[in-house]
């Protein structure tokens, strides 16, 4: 047993309202640069929605992420494809797939000499200066649930039968969800893999995957191979970058920008005790057990056997204790109700989600609104959202999961509304708690956590023990504006 | 002007020569210690996607290959000699390397134009970009036009131009085959030894960090404090 810490994250879209608040927040802190305006290392998107970049999920038109055929192999690349073709790379997405960054020209508006209309600001990209047509952007099919040019591409409806469309997209009956992306910080990551410089790299420590700015060439297989799409090319430096999750500030017991904005607080996170020596099986298991596999290889921060091992080798009692106390571990691998999305890629991503519930279709039968049913979960089948399309998303294709953590979330529900509003009957509710494979401590955590959820209790942040790190002896805190940590160079372009 | 011309031929093929050798290890190994940074392809396929594959992969194929062939007639000369005394095997040699020299001046024509067509990319072009590019095209450019006008240069090549630049390699530099060549050889020769002088000034810095450690490292990399 090889036991690291990873950290790992929660998202609970019941609770996501879609605000980008932590987008802002991102972006104002890292992604202000020349080079960086497109890069969006948290954003958030309406689903069902092509996303961003558009249609990211789609492999068929990315080639990101594993694949297997017997033996685990990025899609992109790989020893023999890199040489041949590293002078031009045919799987990397160009700035029309995402959008080109602009700004207005406002001096316009005080400058524009008098007539009979109102002056303008005219867009101008951030790319050449000149005035643009705007044609997308990062955020472009917010809120457009029933749309044709976006809601109607989304890879996920793949396998949804007519019927189930038509619910997803009829008119005052369609329906979308928010779902806020950040880097996974993926245990089997194909950044990493696939960077033939090697500059990509996961910090042993605590999991986070970053890209060395010194020894990035610009060969652009990350940005090629990650199937979700979060490593972006800087167009100025020539240098790959990506979520940091904001190291800086977890490495002194800070949440990161994205978390700490959440309006929602539907953002949680910790740490995960793994064993490192069985992240290739995991990774090569069958699509079916691929959800299993990923959550066997999370370690139970009580066993002793696990404590003795982390101590071992050499993890510090205090990010164990972190372990213990970890709201992700409660999510992931106690209740159960977390899931991580698009396993199917194969790189055991550690940011988890907790499926959301969405309204009952009505109208069901002749007209009459009629929602009553034996099955105490009816309204869980007869989610606006299909079933089928969340399993897409978060369930490798298969519902079983889903349905499980979907109707634990109803079960806490129907329980706390017995207690708390008394509308509905106990012994009602303790039944769909059974049915729903949940105790009543259970229920009261899961309810604690997605309602009252205390920062403390949302952000177990283990201390980095900085006598440890040698890179910390530099300056940290770089400065505004920078690229990097531990250099102080300023990002200019090479020649 | 004759005095001019007398003191020409030593200074670009006995001493520019040093200057550039030095000036290349000197200050790409500076610049890789204090500017790693900077060391970068600096792809702008992001930018400009569809003309990027047209330009980029006959160029570095193009141009790789008859680098190649240039480091070979410098290594093995007696070999390439013995290769061409053969006329059939002669004249493959020759319309191979043609045809390589063709690919690698199409495709920097092709980047060129891409480079001053697109407005994007204009915009991540540097003055050194302009310069390096220009002066790539004099010596593709001359080099197709040696191939085609003073032929059998495979031949004359290892048997006259290798003893030249290993005679550099030496320090005892003897002029006596590139005073004799023609103007296009000297100006090839030149531009080569500009290309080298300049090399730590530009993008060309490149070739030296060539990833070559991924083909056997394990795909997954994780580094620790300790």
């Amino acid at each position: 047993m090889d036991v690291r810490s990873q950290i790992s994250m929660v998202f609970h879209l019941d609770k996501c309202l879609g605000c980008h608040t932590c987008s802002i927040a991102c972006k104002n802190l890292w992604t202000d640069r020349k080079g960086t305006e497109y890069m969006w290392w948290n954003n958030v998107e309406t689903k069902p929605g092509t996303g961003y970049p558009t249609c990211w999920e789609d492999q068929q038109k990315y080639q990101g992420g594993w694949e297997k055929n017997g033996k685990l192999k990025l899609r992109s690349t790989g020893k023999a494809k890199i040489v041949a073709n590293i002078f031009h790379n045919p799987h990397m997405p160009s700035m029309d797939d995402y959008y080109e960054p602009w700004t207005y020209d406002y001096q316009n508006l005080f400058n524009a000499p008098e007539g009979p209309d109102q002056p303008i600001a005219r867009p101008v990209s951030k790319v050449t200066g000149e005035y643009i047509e705007i044609e997308s952007g990062p955020n472009w099919d917010d809120d457009l649930g029933g749309s044709p040019l976006y809601a109607r591409n989304d890879p996920n409806l793949e396998g949804l039968s007519e019927a189930e469309r038509q619910q997803l997209f009829a008119i005052e009956r369609l329906v979308f969800f928010y779902f806020p992306r950040i880097c996974n910080h993926c245990l089997n990551p194909a950044c990493v893999a696939a960077c033939p410089s090697g500059a990509l790299y996961k910090r042993g420590e605590d999991g986070i995957v970053l890209v060395d700015q010194k020894r990035c060439r610009a060969w652009r297989a990350c940005v090629a191979a990650c199937p979700y799409k979060k490593v972006f090319y800087n167009w100025f430096t020539g240098k790959s970058e990506k979520c940091i999750l904001c190291f800086p500030r977890v490495e002194t017991g800070q949440a990161p920008a994205c978390f700490h904005s959440c309006v929602g607080r539907i953002r949680y996170l910790g740490v995960l005790l793994y064993d490192a020596e069985r992240i290739e099986e995991a990774a090569n298991a069958a699509g079916n057990e691929l959800i299993d596999a990923q959550r066997s290889l999370i370690l139970d921060p009580f066993d002793p056997e696990v404590i003795r091992a982390a101590e071992r080798k050499g993890l510090p009692e205090s990010t164990i204790e972190a372990a213990q106390k970890s709201p992700v571990y409660q999510f992931v691998k106690v209740w159960k109700i977390a899931l991580p999305p698009h396993l199917e890629f194969r790189t055991l991503p550690m940011l988890f989600y907790v499926p959301p519930m969405s309204p009952v279709l009505a109208n069901r039968q002749n007209d009459v609104l009629d929602h009553a049913s034996t099955d105490l979960f009816h309204d869980i089948e007869e989610a606006r959202v299909p079933m089928k399309f969340l399993g897409n998303l978060l369930g490798v294709g298969n519902e079983t999961k889903l349905r499980y953590a979907l109707r634990k979330q109803k079960a806490v529900r129907w329980y706390r509304r017995a207690i708390t509003v008394g509308d509905v009957d106990l012994q009602t509710a303790q039944k769909m708690l059974r049915e729903a494979d949940c105790t009543a401590e259970e229920a009261e955590g899961i309810f604690r956590m997605t309602a009252l959820c205390p920062a403390e209790e949302r952000f177990v942040i283990p201390p980095s023990h900085r006598e440890q790190a040698a890179e910390m002896f530099g300056d940290v805190m770089d400065r505004k504006q920078g690229t990097g940590f531990g250099f102080l160079s300023a990002p200019r372009r090479g020649l | 002007m004759t005095t001019i011309l007398q003191y020409l031929d030593p200074l670009l093929f006995a001493v520019l020569p040093y200057v550039a050798l030095f000036t290349f290890f000197l200050m790409t190994i500076q610049r890789y210690r204090a500017a790693t940074f900077t060391y970068s392809s600096l792809s702008s396929q992001f930018l400009e996607n569809r003309r990027h594959f047209w330009g980029m992969v006959p160029f570095h194929y193009g141009i790789l290959l008859v680098l190649t062939g240039h480091v070979l007639g410098l290594l093995i000369p007696d070999r390439i000699l013995a290769w061409n005394s053969h006329p059939l095997r002669l004249y493959t040699l020759e319309i191979t390397g043609l045809a390589l020299g063709l690919l690698a001046l199409v495709g920097l024509v092709s980047l060129l134009l891409r480079r001053i067509g697109t407005s994007n990319v204009r915009v991540v072009t540097s003055p050194a970009d302009w310069i390096l590019h220009a002066l790539l095209l004099l010596q593709v450019g001359s080099g197709v036009y040696l191939a085609v006008f003073h032929p059998w240069g495979s031949s004359w090549y290892a048997a006259a131009a290798a003893p030249y630049l290993w005679s550099i390699v030496k320090l005892q530099p003897q002029l006596g085959f590139i005073s004799a060549a023609p103007l296009a050889v000297k100006l090839h020769v030149t531009g080569a030894f500009l290309l080298v002088a300049l090399f730590p000034f530009t993008r060309l810095v490149h070739i030296l960090v060539v990833p070559n450690p991924y083909l056997w490292r394990k795909p997954q990399v994780v580094r620790w404090y300790r």
